[in-house]
C-alpha cells in the first residue's frame, strides 16, 4: 500500500513535467493547428536560462536561495516566453504571411529545435550543468510514504497552472480570440481582432509555462545538458495528443496519464522496458480512439 | 519501332548503368579511395531511404516522422539472417553454410530485412485507415520508440550496445573473389527500389496514391479502396526502406538501436522536403545532395547540426515546395522526355 502510494505520488510529479510542456504545445496547437517541434527545446533553452539567471544571482549578486527562487521564477518564465516570441516572429510568422502549408511551417519548427538544441551543444559544450540547491529539502513522513517540498511544489504548481489556463482561454476575451482564430482564421480578422496579437499571447503562455518547467525539472533532477528538451518534448507532445490536442483538458490529462503509465511500468517491470510499454499502451489508445480522450472529431467537407 | 529510336529512349537508364558500372569499376582499380567509396555507398542508402519515405509523406501526403524504425527492423533482422546463417556467433555456435554462400546468402537476408520491415509497416497503416495528419504523425513517432525500445530490451541481439558481426559476412564476400561486393549491391539496391516506386506511382493502381493525396473522400468516390491502397504503400515504403537498412548495416559492420532514433527520421523528413514533396527525382537529388553536405561539413562537428537546419529554415522561407517542387526532371526539362522510357 505504501509502495503504492509512494508511485502515485512519484507518478504524479513525472506527469507534471509533461503536463505542463503538452499544455504548450496544445495551446499551440489550438490556436494555429500548428505542431511547434520546437516546444520541447524552449523547455531546455529555459532550464538552461534559469541556470545561468540563478547561478548569477548566487554567485554574482550573492543573493539568499530563497529570495533567488523567488525572482528567478518570474524572470525564467519572462525569458523563455522571449524565445518562444522570437521563434514565432523570425520564423513562424513569415511564413504565415505567406499562406505557406502548413507542413513547411512544420518542418521548419523542427529545424528550429534543432538549431537551438544543437547550437547550445556548439555553444556551451557538451559538459552537463549542475543545478545548485535553492529550496532546501524537507521530507514530509506519513507513515512509509515520504514527501519533498520540492514534489509538492510541481504538482501545485501543475495544477494551478492548468486552472489558469483553462480559465484564461474559456473565460476572458483574448481567451474567446484564440478560439475563435482557431475556429476560423479568416473571419477572425474581420471582426477587428489582431490576429497576430493573440498569436504572440499564445507563445508568450506557452513558452512561458515551458521556461516554468524547465526551472522546476532543474530543480528536480539538477543535471543539464542540451538534448534534455527533445525527448521530453516528444513525449509530452504523444501526451498532448492522447488527450486530444487543442484542449487544455486534454493535455492536462494526458500528461498525467504518461507519468502514471511510465512510473507504473517502471514499478512492475525493468525500467529499460519504460518506453517500449508507454508508447504500445499510447498507441493502442490513439488506435481506439483516434482523436485522443478530449478531442473533437473534425468533420471533412467534400 | 526502330532500333535508334528504341536507342534513345533507353538512353536515361544506360546512363545510370554506366554510371554504377563506372563507379563500381573505379572501385575495383582503387582509383577512388575507401572513404569516397563509402560515401558514395551512403548516398545510395540515402537515396533509398529518401525515396521511399518520398511515396508516404510525398505522394500519399501523409505525415510519417518516424521513418528510422523500418530502418531500425531492416537492418536487425537481416544482418541477424546474415550473421546467423554465414557467421560464427554466439547463439547457434558454428555456420550453417560455407563461406562460399554468402554472395547469395546476403542478398537474401537483405530481402528478408525488407520483408520484416515491410510486415512492421503495417502497425503504422492500420491505424491510417481512421485517422491521418497529425494523429498519424504521433503514432509513426510511437512506433519509432517502440521498436528502438524493443530491441534495447532484447539481451539476444545485444540490446543497447548492439549488434555486429556482419563484418564478418562481408569479408568472406571478398575472400570469394577481390571485386567492390558491397558497392555493386548497393548500386543494386538503390536501382531496384527507384525503379520499383516509379512503377508503382506511376501504374494505374498506383494513382490512387495520389489521389489519397488529393482528396481521401473524393478518391473513395472515385472507387479506389482507399484502404488497400494506403497499407500497400506503407508496407512497400517501409519495405525499402528496411532493405536500405540491411544495407546499411552490412556497410558499416555495426549497429544499435540509438542510431535509428529519432533523429535519423528527421534526417530521412530533410531528404523528402529538400527535394520537394512527391517529386521522385527531387528525393534522389536532394539525398545525393544531403550526404554530399554532411561530409562536406564533416570538419565543422557539432556546428554542422546547426547549419544544416539554419540552411533548411531558411529554404522553407525562400523556397518552401524543396528543390525540385512538385515536379520530376523532366518536368522541368522536357527533352529528356526523349531520353527515358515512361513518361
Amino acid at each position: 500500500m505504501e509502495v503504492l502510494i509512494q508511485n502515485i505520488i512519484n507518478a504524479l510529479q513525472w506527469g507534471s513535467f509533461y503536463a505542463l510542456i503538452a499544455l504548450g504545445y496544445t495551446l499551440v496547437y489550438g490556436v494555429l493547428l500548428l505542431i511547434n517541434f520546437a516546444h520541447g527545446d524552449i523547455f531546455m533553452v529555459g532550464a538552461y536560462i534559469a541556470f545561468f539567471l540563478v547561478i548569477f544571482m548566487l554567485g554574482n549578486i550573492g543573493l539568499d536561495p530563497g529570495i533567488t527562487l523567488a525572482l528567478a521564477v518570474p524572470l525564467t518564465m519572462i525569458l523563455t516566453s522571449g524565445v518562444g516570441v522570437t521563434l514565432e516572429r523570425i520564423a513562424y510568422r513569415p511564413l504565415r504571411r505567406k499562406g505557406a502549408h502548413r507542413l513547411y511551417v512544420v518542418i521548419t519548427a523542427l529545424m528550429c529545435g534543432l538549431i537551438l538544441e544543437n547550437g547550445n551543444l556548439a555553444l556551451l559544450g557538451a559538459s552537463r550543468k549542475r543545478f545548485p540547491e535553492l529550496l532546501e529539502t524537507t521530507v514530509y513522513r506519513f507513515g512509509d510514504v515520504s514527501v519533498t517540498n520540492l514534489k509538492i511544489i510541481v504538482i501545485l504548481a501543475a495544477i494551478l497552472v492548468f486552472f489558469f489556463l483553462q480559465f484564461v482561454v474559456t473565460r476572458t476575451k483574448i481567451g474567446m480570440a484564440m478560439r475563435g482564430i482557431s475556429y476560423d482564421k479568416f473571419a477572425i480578422p474581420l471582426m477587428g481582432i489582431p490576429v497576430d496579437t493573440v498569436i504572440v499571447f499564445t507563445f508568450i503562455l506557452g513558452s512561458g509555462f515551458a521556461g516554468l518547467a524547465g526551472l522546476l525539472f532543474a530543480m528536480s533532477y539538477p543535471v543539464l545538458e542540451p538534448y534534455m528538451g527533445a525527448l521530453i518534448g516528444w513525449k509530452a507532445f504523444i501526451a498532448a495528443v492522447v488527450g486530444g490536442i487543442g484542449d487544455i483538458r486534454g493535455a492536462f490529462v494526458g500528461g498525467f496519464l504518461l507519468g502514471f503509465i511510465e512510473i507504473g511500468v517502471v514499478a512492475i517491470f525493468p525500467s529499460t522496458m519504460r518506453d517500449l510499454f508507454a508508447f504500445s499502451i499510447l498507441l493502442l489508445i490513439l488506435w481506439a480512439k483516434p482523436t485522443g480522450l478530449f478531442g473533437l472529431a473534425r468533420h471533412q467537407k467534400i | 519501332m526502330e532500333t535508334g529510336n528504341k536507342l534513345q529512349r533507353n538512353a536515361f537508364a544506360l546512363a545510370v548503368i554506366s554510371g554504377c558500372v563506372l563507379i563500381i569499376l573505379l572501385a575495383q582499380f582503387k582509383v577512388i579511395n575507401l572513404y569516397i567509396q563509402s560515401v558514395i555507398m551512403f548516398m545510395g542508402i540515402n537515396i533509398m531511404i529518401s525515396t521511399s519515405l518520398n511515396l508516404v509523406n510525398g505522394n500519399m501526403g501523409e505525415f510519417s516522422c518516424g521513418h528510422a524504425a523500418f530502418l531500425c527492423v531492416g537492418a536487425y533482422v537481416s544482418s541477424i539472417t546474415s550473421v546467423l546463417i554465414m557467421a560464427p556467433n554466439d547463439i547457434t555456435g558454428a555456420p550453417f553454410l560455407p563461406p562460399e554462400l554468402a554472395v547469395l546468402v546476403f542478398p537474401i537476408s537483405v530481402f528478408v530485412g525488407g520483408v520484416v520491415a515491410a510486415l512492421a509497416g503495417i502497425l503504422v497503416a492500420l491505424p491510417s485507415f481512421k485517422t491521418r495528419g497529425d494523429y498519424l504523425a504521433i503514432i509513426t513517432i510511437a512506433v519509432n520508440y517502440m521498436v528502438i525500445s524493443g530491441i534495447e530490451n532484447l539481451s539476444v541481439v545485444g540490446g543497447p550496445r548492439g549488434f555486429m558481426g556482419m563484418k564478418k559476412v562481408v569479408k568472406s564476400m571478398y575472400e570469394l573473389a577481390d571485386i567492390p561486393w558491397m558497392m555493386i549491391f548497393v548500386a543494386l539496391g538503390t536501382i531496384f527500389c527507384v525503379l520499383i516506386i516509379r512503377r508503382y506511382v506511376s501504374s494505374t493502381y498506383g494513382k490512387g496514391v495520389n489521389a489519397i493525396c488529393q482528396d481521401e473522400i473524393a478518391a473513395e468516390i472515385m472507387s479506389v479502396n482507399t484502404n488497400k491502397v494506403k497499407l500497400v504503400t506503407f508496407m512497400l515504403s517501409s519495405g525499402l526502406c528496411g532493405m536500405a537498412g540491411g544495407l546499411f548495416a552490412h556497410v558499416v559492420g555495426y549497429v544499435n538501436p540509438q542510431s535509428f532514433n529519432i533523429l535519423k527520421s528527421t534526417e530521412a523528413m530533410v531528404m523528402v522536403y529538400l527535394g520537394g514533396m512527391g517529386s521522385l527525382s527531387g528525393a534522389v537529388i536532394s539525398a545525393v545532395f544531403f550526404t554530399f553536405l554532411l561530409e562536406l561539413l564533416r570538419p565543422l562537428q557539432i556546428l554542422k547540426w546547426v547549419i544544416i537546419p539554419f540552411t533548411l529554415v531558411l529554404l522553407m522561407q525562400f523556397r518552401p515546395e524543396g528543390i525540385m517542387g512538385n515536379k520530376e526532371l523532366t518536368d522541368v526539362f522536357p527533352k529528356l522526355r526523349k531520353y527515358c522510357r515512361f513518361k
